[in-house]
């Protein structure tokens, strides 16, 4: 693929990733009201909410602190008005954090000149957004072509390269339809190869699929991991749908009141929720799709196994086959070592939503 | 006690408070009035208290003229290069040289322009549309009115550009600088168009001279502000996620404003460009006073001579002209909302623009032909034909088969409705109406407010004109309050049956385009000169917006917010009273409010046949050439307006905040 930038191991969500940090927040406020800067700055850069309240202020974005590594899919999870989508325009610029620094590849964004800013954005980011936003007087190629023509690329160089990411999200005949003459569906996917033509190296996506039908939606979301399989761009992905969560996420970090309350994998999240909000997320999750055997298995016993499966497995991979085979599955790492065992008992409690002590992580 | 008894107390005692207020407020005016042999300056303003801000405007002007008559007279060098060529163009023939070398070269030949306003009608619009447009073309030329047509159109096609681009940039600068747009452009825009039309010509006229160059530079100067706030507007309607994406492409400030925000708000801007264009034929009319000429000119030769029958014919050809430049701008503002349909893109000019070639070639040709064919050079006066002897006919025989019910009409309406309200808006203690007002400010929007309100009626007084500021007041109050009571029920019944509205758009629509001079004819003719005659006019000119607020408003109002009545056992009555007329007030009042400021710009157009108001105050200071006079006289109508806009927002404001 034409498009292909970095090539990195596909390990999703592994503690001790040793992929670069791409971007990262340090302790990142954002708040709006009157002398908010010195507020926070006084502070030292800490506050309470009751402090943010107290002086009049609202806290769109509080204190938050993350790392998002090369390639991987990092989503920020809240309901609307968690601040999510003012974090990921702090972290693209377009909203000028209160406090704290991000950092793009170790260098602070907030520091640049306005012109260093603009070439960042020409070359290295994209952004897909919730409505859409194209333009409503050009057709589907002009739009597709339109942040090259601002780079100044003349027109058939523009053109060539909006025909390629064209064929990549699959809208091949319809270059010349304008925006209203489309469905929701095919408009993000002109959002989407608009976004890739410049070949980002960031990709934020603000709720990209929450305008779109359920169905459409699921569509969208496969589509994207497909892109994803062959692009490995390092992606900030907006949502408020646990359900899209899980189903894209390496990392997803939840947001409450402008605060990140908790950055995990989704099988971290569900098996250790750190508050009662996280647990009410993630209560209703098909668990045997987010958790893997290496949660569930205990210490091997001795007792014969049936069959043998990854750490990583997702238990709903090999749930049937346990449950017929009724023997323990031993759970072998990369040179075939068996590191412990999962039994049926323990998954049909989990399937069948049954709590027991000493089962499981 | 209970909580909630003691809660609707509470709410209830403001409006009691209010009501004690007012009536203290009205016991002290009345005794005011009664006590005005022992305090005659409460209620007329004494006249040696005046300020004469009239000659200070006056001095001021002529220390203008004298000192920069350099560089009116080159602005006037400049603009009146491309206005020639315009009106040489369409109207007057290119003159070469001079004398016995005299080179012509002659203007468009009629019969192509009518073609090519076929055209483009039938590109923007389809057949129907270029029928039309060529059809209200076609009819100009055929009722003798070609030159004078084309010298109004003339001067309009060279306004209407310098409005857009004027209007466009200023509306950036408003937009990018809101300090600018609060301070400087907002109360500007406001001024300019509440003083009336008229008021314009005075300083123009007097900079400019007696030309088409200051009947345009009036013309710019009245027609600018719709574009400025279309741009506003459709700026801050830009989504701002489009906003945030020309971010993310890395736009400079100049691509984004240039090539992501302007083409997004294009629908809104074209609104605009329609009302340019519209507002423009308006003033370009009235202008014709300052040597504008065209039909404008035409009908006020004939009204000054009172050939009834030849000012509806020019008053027709400004009809047909209006509707085929509005159906026109608002058929190309519609396409360009739609966006584009897709075509192949052509390298030859003649493929890709096929109607724009046809246009020209024809145009072209029949211009040529022209030279050898008089016919197509000037419209033969054989197939021409004239429907005024029709018009005198007709009136004549109103005249007298009905003069005696008419007539009756007419002294029953001054004796009865006209002279009691003049004689009590005129009596009224100008103290009084300050302190009303200010109170009315105060109750409504606060203290600076009222303190406006209270100004600018001040304003009114201690320039002296406030006999004649009660003159405007009370028959611009009576028309609108008839505008009211006839448009509102109108407006009720389109909101009621589809049938009704779908008979009532095509009216309104129709006019509103029409320029205010085109109702005054119609009731000159039948009413004479005078008071009922403005009266009558005026209402209808500004009967639209009662009626269109009215359709609108009830309209707008949520079908689930009628089903929970009818559910909840509403009769039609109730859901009416309680439901929908509540819900449908700001909005009707904001068509009311709309009908107040169109019938004052009327009443003052309304001099022409003989008011005495401040219009008459204008149209004497425009006959003399005295600026002071016109200016302060036509500061005093914008105040007017002003105030009464002022207050009806504050009050929609605040019931649309009620409301929620």
């Amino acid at each position: 693929m034409a498009d292909t930038t970095e090539q990195v191991p596909h390990a999703a969500g592994m503690p001790n990733d040793a992929r670069p940090i791409k971007l990262a927040c340090r302790n990142v406020w954002k708040l709006f009201g009157a002398n908010a800067a010195n507020f926070i700055r006084q502070r030292n850069g800490k506050a309470s909410m009751a402090d943010v309240a107290a002086a009049g202020l609202v806290g769109a974005v509080r204190a938050v602190d993350l790392e998002i590594r090369q390639g991987e899919i990092f989503i920020i999870m809240g309901l609307s008005g968690s601040g999510k989508s003012t974090l990921v325009r702090c972290m693209s610029r377009l909203v000028e954090p209160t406090h704290g620094k991000v950092e793009f590849e170790g260098k602070d964004l907030l520091k640049i000149s306005d012109g260093a800013l603009i070439e960042l954005r020409r070359h290295r980011m994209g952004m897909v957004f919730q409505n859409f936003a194209l333009l409503p007087h050009l057709n589907v190629l002009e739009n597709i072509a339109f942040p090259l023509g601002i780079q100044g690329q003349d027109r058939p160089t523009r053109e060539k390269r909006a025909r390629e990411v064209i064929e990549l999200v699959g809208l091949r005949g319809r270059e010349h339809f304008y925006p209203r003459e489309l469905s929701g569906g095919q408009q993000q996917r002109v959002g989407i190869a608009r976004s890739l033509a410049t070949k980002p190296e960031i990709w934020f996506l603000d709720e990209p699929f929450s305008a779109l039908d359920p169905l459409i939606r699921r569509e969208m979301q496969d589509e994207l991991m497909r892109l994803q399989t062959m692009l490995h761009k390092t992606i900030v992905f907006i949502t408020h749908d646990f359900d899209e969560a899980i189903r894209l996420a390496d990392r997803i970090a939840i947001m409450k009141d402008g605060e990140v309350i908790q950055i995990g994998t989704p099988e971290e999240l569900v098996v250790n929720p750190a508050t009662d909000y996280v647990a009410e997320f993630t209560r209703d999750v098909d668990r045997a799709k987010v958790i893997s055997a290496r949660s569930l298995m205990r210490a091997c016993d001795g007792t014969e196994h049936g069959g043998a499966v990854a750490p990583d497995a997702k238990i709903s991979s090999f749930s049937a086959s346990i449950v017929s085979a009724g023997k323990p599955f031993a759970v072998v790492n990369g040179t075939g070592k068996p590191i412990g065992e999962v039994t049926p008992q323990a998954v049909i409690d989990l399937l069948a939503g049954i709590e027991r002590p000493g089962a499981g992580a | 006690m209970t909580v909630t008894a003691s809660t609707s107390e509470a709410r209830s005692r403001p409006v009691q408070l209010w009501l004690v207020v007012w009536a203290c407020a009205l016991a002290v005016v009345l005794a005011v009035f009664l006590l005005q042999d022992r305090l005659p300056w409460a209620v007329n303003y004494p006249a040696g208290a005046i300020v004469p801000v009239a000659d200070w405007v006056s001095a001021l002007m002529s220390l203008i003229k004298s000192n920069f008559s350099w560089l009116t007279r080159s602005i006037t060098a400049v603009l009146s290069v491309p206005l020639d060529f315009a009106l040489n163009l369409l109207a007057k023939n290119f003159k070469i040289g001079r004398g016995a070398d005299m080179v012509v070269l002659p203007r468009l030949s009629w019969v192509g322009v009518c073609i090519g306003a076929f055209l483009a009608g039938r590109a923007a619009g389809g057949w129907k549309l270029g029928a039309l447009v060529g059809g209200c073309f076609l009819y100009i030329a055929l009722f003798g009115q070609w030159t004078s047509a084309m010298l109004t159109l003339g001067l309009i096609s060279i306004a209407v550009p310098f409005c857009i681009v004027t209007g466009l940039f200023v509306g950036i600068w408003a937009w990018r600088k809101p300090w600018a747009e609060r301070l400087l452009i907002s109360p500007a825009l406001d001024l300019m168009q509440t003083i009336p039309t008229f008021a314009y010509l005075i300083p123009m006229l007097l900079l400019f001279g007696n030309s088409p160059v200051s009947a345009m530079i009036a013309t710019a100067i009245f027609a600018t502000p719709p574009m400025v706030r279309a741009t506003m507007l459709g700026l801050s309607r830009v989504p701002s996620e489009i906003d945030d994406f020309s971010e993310m492409a890395g736009c400079t400030a100049r691509q984004k404003l240039w090539r992501v925000l302007l083409p997004s708000a294009r629908p809104t801007l074209m609104v605009g460009v329609n009302q340019v264009i519209m507002l423009a034929l308006n003033m370009v009319i009235i202008a014709s006073m300052i040597g504008a000429g065209g039909l404008g000119y035409d009908v006020l030769l004939a009204l000054r001579a009172l050939k009834v029958g030849e000012a509806m014919e020019a008053g027709l050809a400004i009809v047909a002209l209006a509707i085929a430049l509005d159906r026109l701008s608002q058929a190309i503002a519609r396409n360009h909302a739609q966006g584009h349909v897709y075509q192949e893109v052509s390298p030859s000019f003649w493929r890709r623009y096929p109607n724009l070639t046809l246009a020209i070639a024809i145009l072209a040709a029949t211009t040529l032909l022209g030279l050898f064919v008089p016919a197509f050079a000037a419209v033969p006066k054989a197939i021409t034909f004239t429907t005024a002897p029709l018009w005198k006919t007709a009136v004549s025989w109103i005249t007298i088969n009905f003069f005696d019910t008419i007539e009756a009409f007419r002294v029953a309406l001054i004796l009865n409705v006209l002279n009691p309200v003049r004689a009590f808006c005129e009596g009224f203690p100008w103290l009084g109406a300050v302190f009303l007002l200010g109170l009315a400010g105060y109750q409504l929007g606060g203290l600076r407010l009222a303190a406006l309100v209270a100004a600018l009626t001040v304003f009114c007084a201690v320039t002296g004109l406030w006999e004649k500021t009660m003159a405007t007041v009370y028959l611009c109050g009576i028309s609108a309050f008839i505008a009211c009571l006839i448009g509102i029920p109108i407006g009720l019944m389109a909101s009621r049956s589809d049938r009704v509205e779908k008979i009532v758009t095509p009216v309104i629509d129709t006019l509103q385009v029409l320029p205010s001079f085109c109702f005054i004819i119609p009731v000159v003719m039948l009413f004479r000169v005078g008071d009922v005659t403005a009266m009558i006019a005026t209402v209808a000119f500004a009967v639209v917006p009662a009626i269109r607020y009215t359709n609108h408003g009830l309209r707008q109002v949520p079908p689930a917010l009628i089903e929970a009545a009818k559910v909840s056992g509403c009769t039609k009555r109730q859901t009416f009273l309680r439901v929908q007329l509540p819900l449908a007030l700001p909005e009707i009042m904001l068509g009311v409010n709309q009908t107040i400021l169109m019938a004052l710009a009327m009443i003052i157009i309304c001099a022409m046949v003989g008011t005495r108001d401040l219009g008459q105050e204008v149209f004497i200071a425009l006959s003399k050439a005295d600026s002071g006079r016109g200016i302060v006289a036509g500061l005093a109508i914008a105040f007017i307006g002003i105030v009464a806009d002022r207050l009806f927002n504050a009050w929609t404001a605040k019931a649309r905040a009620r409301l929620g």
